[in-house]
């Protein structure tokens, strides 16, 4: 029994990452219908600038910290302007096929710069001491993610909700033509969407950075944090959070129990057979086209 | 330009004498080629030729279908493996093993088209996406197939001969690549490729006018992993030695890449695509070797990147190729291609 509450309690742990990356992904999805593949590779890069910070040049973690989430902003803000606007008569598979370039791009980029061996960020909480709670353990490291994730839930749900910006948002996304009617500059809507985004992704990175920081470090939160979106039904931000958890506590039962070693690809069995029965993910209502 | 006179031009393989006999050359080259080149190119040939096969069969699902799919590395590496158990384990001959592999990772694409039925954009892509990883995770386990070690190739033999070198494996793979080419463009000249474009246009419309959805889309992805497959099978006696580390998500995205380069919806396109990509895939691995461009790319890295991870510049130059592509021609090099003939058609008027 004991064992079993000690996995739920890190299925959260690392469900809470995969709520973040879900997060993200959902934000972009939402206003924009922008399958965002270089969501993981937009996080890998910031977290590397703030090793830059922290390692190269020194900065003390209090300035490094919020320097690397105006990094992160402006990194959203600019590949959205500089790339996804440009695109003539996007069709869906033409922005996947952007964002995969993207994610490329970035992946070239970082490993270039640092090569492929692992590296250390110097981050205040260490992911190796931990917290006992009851006869549960968890790491204090896990403890943050999940602080993090929360706080980052409530505040996206408050900014959506009472926000102009985040109302504006939602108009873009329901109809794009009547919002810019309305007088809603939907362009800098898309750009401050991808901002956002790109700073959630970025929380993520950061806190899954202790543990494992390599240039691949990313794709695998990415795609159970997208597998976690469409779960959701990938326009829905409580969906995302939901299927987050119910991937990690999947994953790190089917680890303890099954077979540790299909415990990464349990996940996309799951969503495969979910799919099957709900075509749109849970939260989602089926959109059924009309001719 | 085009113009039709009969039914029946819409069906016929070549639509011109003109194209028969471009063909012809074409096949001449192809035959001659072992002997004009080094053996080195022969080996790239070869790596074309798969990478062909793949991107054609791709082409039928993405391009024609409108089926997206991330996991195509999932059915190369089940005809990969196939090929090779068949022939060591049950002693088959590679012209029966091939085609029976290529047959498993066509089952398997039906099965994977039959959720498919349902899903469509993000969906369909997380879907398939999975399926990709599962198949390398699962093989990677099973002893059968050599677990994480691997598994070496046989010799290859077929009939009297045996194929040894890479000029020897040519005659085959080009071979295959030019009949299965000519089968998909029959393909979709017929009543299945037909329905295939009608289901990419509109599917409600396609069913309502009798199209077989449920039929169609899964022999979509049957056919297209067939395709795949048997490019595996041929893969695995180039490299002669694989394992579950090859077929990475990066493999699938490259073949998207492929397709997408050489234009959605042609089959010119998606042989230049193929071989414009795995040229730039062999001639990017070492990458400071060429003239020129490598020292400057050598200073670069020196000052401001590092000299260890300078083999990574490959994914930026693919990533910004297929950017590119995207942004300022969305048909990919065969709408270049469409573009340039119809500007010289009237070129001085």
């Amino acid at each position: 029994m004991l064992d079993f509450i000690q996995m739920v309690v890190s299925g959260i742990a690392v469900g809470s990452s995969y709520a973040l990356m879900g997060l993200a992904m959902v934000i972009i999805y939402k206003t924009s219908e922008v399958l965002n593949f270089a969501q993981g590779e937009m996080a890998l890069i910031s977290t590397f600038f703030t090793y830059l910070l922290l390692e190269t040049h020194g900065v003390p973690f209090y300035l490094a910290f919020p320097g690397t989430l105006a990094f992160a902003a402006f990194l959203g803000a600019f590949l959205e302007f500089a790339v996804l606007r440009r695109a003539k008569e996007p069709t869906v598979l033409g922005m996947i096929i952007i964002t995969l370039g993207l994610e490329m791009i970035l992946m070239g980029l970082v490993s270039w710069k640092f090569g492929a061996d692992p590296k250390t960020l110097p981050f205040p909480i260490s992911a190796y001491s931990s917290v006992r709670i009851g006869n549960v353990f968890v790491s204090s490291l896990e403890v943050l993610t999940l602080v993090v994730a929360l706080t980052v839930m409530i505040i996206l749900f408050l900014f959506l909700r009472f926000s102009k910006l985040g109302v504006a948002m939602k108009a873009t996304q329901q109809n794009n033509t009547v919002a810019r009617l309305m007088g809603i500059r939907t362009k800098r809507i898309l750009m401050f969407t991808w901002a956002i985004s790109s700073v959630v992704g970025c929380l993520a990175g950061l806190l899954i950075a202790p543990t494992i920081m390599q240039p691949y470090m990313m794709w695998d939160p990415m795609l159970k944090g997208f597998a976690s979106a469409v779960m959701g039904g990938m326009t829905s931000l409580p969906g995302a959070v939901f299927g987050a958890y119910i991937l990690g506590i999947v994953e790190n039962l089917f680890g303890g129990y099954v077979s540790i070693e299909f415990k990464s690809v349990v996940a996309f069995v799951i969503i495969v057979l979910v799919l099957c029965v709900k075509p749109s993910g849970l939260f989602a209502r089926h959109y059924v086209k009309k001719v | 330009m085009d113009m039709k006179r009969h039914y029946y031009e819409d069906v016929q393989l070549f639509s011109s004498s003109v194209v028969v006999f471009w063909f012809a050359l074409l096949i001449l080259f192809l035959a001659l080629f072992p002997f004009l080149f080094k053996n080195y190119y022969v080996y790239l040939a070869n790596f074309m030729a798969i990478n062909v096969i793949v991107a054609v069969g791709l082409n039928l699902l993405v391009g024609y279908t409108g089926q997206v799919s991330l996991g195509h590395a999932g059915f190369f590496a089940i005809g990969a493996y196939g090929t090779i158990t068949l022939m060591s384990q049950l002693q088959l001959p590679f012209l029966l093993a091939l085609p029976a592999a290529a047959l498993v990772a066509a089952l398997f694409g039906f099965l994977l088209g039959l959720p498919a039925l349902r899903l469509e954009g993000p969906y369909l892509a997380i879907a398939t996406l999975g399926f990709g990883l599962t198949i390398t995770k699962v093989i990677g386990r099973i002893e059968l197939f050599g677990g994480r070690q691997g598994l070496h190739a046989p010799e290859l033999v077929i009939g009297p001969w045996h194929l040894n070198t890479d000029r020897d494996f040519y005659y085959l793979a080009v071979t295959l690549t030019v009949l299965l080419t000519l089968a998909a463009r029959n393909l979709i000249k017929t009543k299945v490729g037909r329905a295939f474009i009608a289901i990419r246009d509109a599917d409600i419309a396609a069913e309502s006018m009798g199209v077989h959805l449920t039929y169609y889309k899964t022999l979509a992805f049957a056919v297209s992993a067939f395709y795949t497959g048997l490019a595996g099978g041929l893969f695995a006696f180039v490299l002669r030695f694989i394992e579950p580390e090859v077929f990475t998500l990066m493999m699938s995205i490259m073949f998207l890449a492929m397709v997408v380069v050489g234009g959605l919806g042609s089959l010119f396109g998606s042989i230049v695509g193929a071989c414009l990509l795995s040229w730039l895939d062999l001639q990017l691995r070492n990458i400071l070797d060429i003239p020129y461009l490598g020292d400057w790319l050598d200073t670069l890295s020196k000052t401001w990147f590092s000299i260890t991870g300078v083999s990574n510049i490959q994914f930026i130059v693919f990533g910004l190729i297929m950017i590119l592509i995207m942004l300022f021609e969305p048909l990919g090099l065969f709408g270049f291609w469409i573009r340039t003939k119809k500007y010289w058609k009237t070129w001085p008027f």
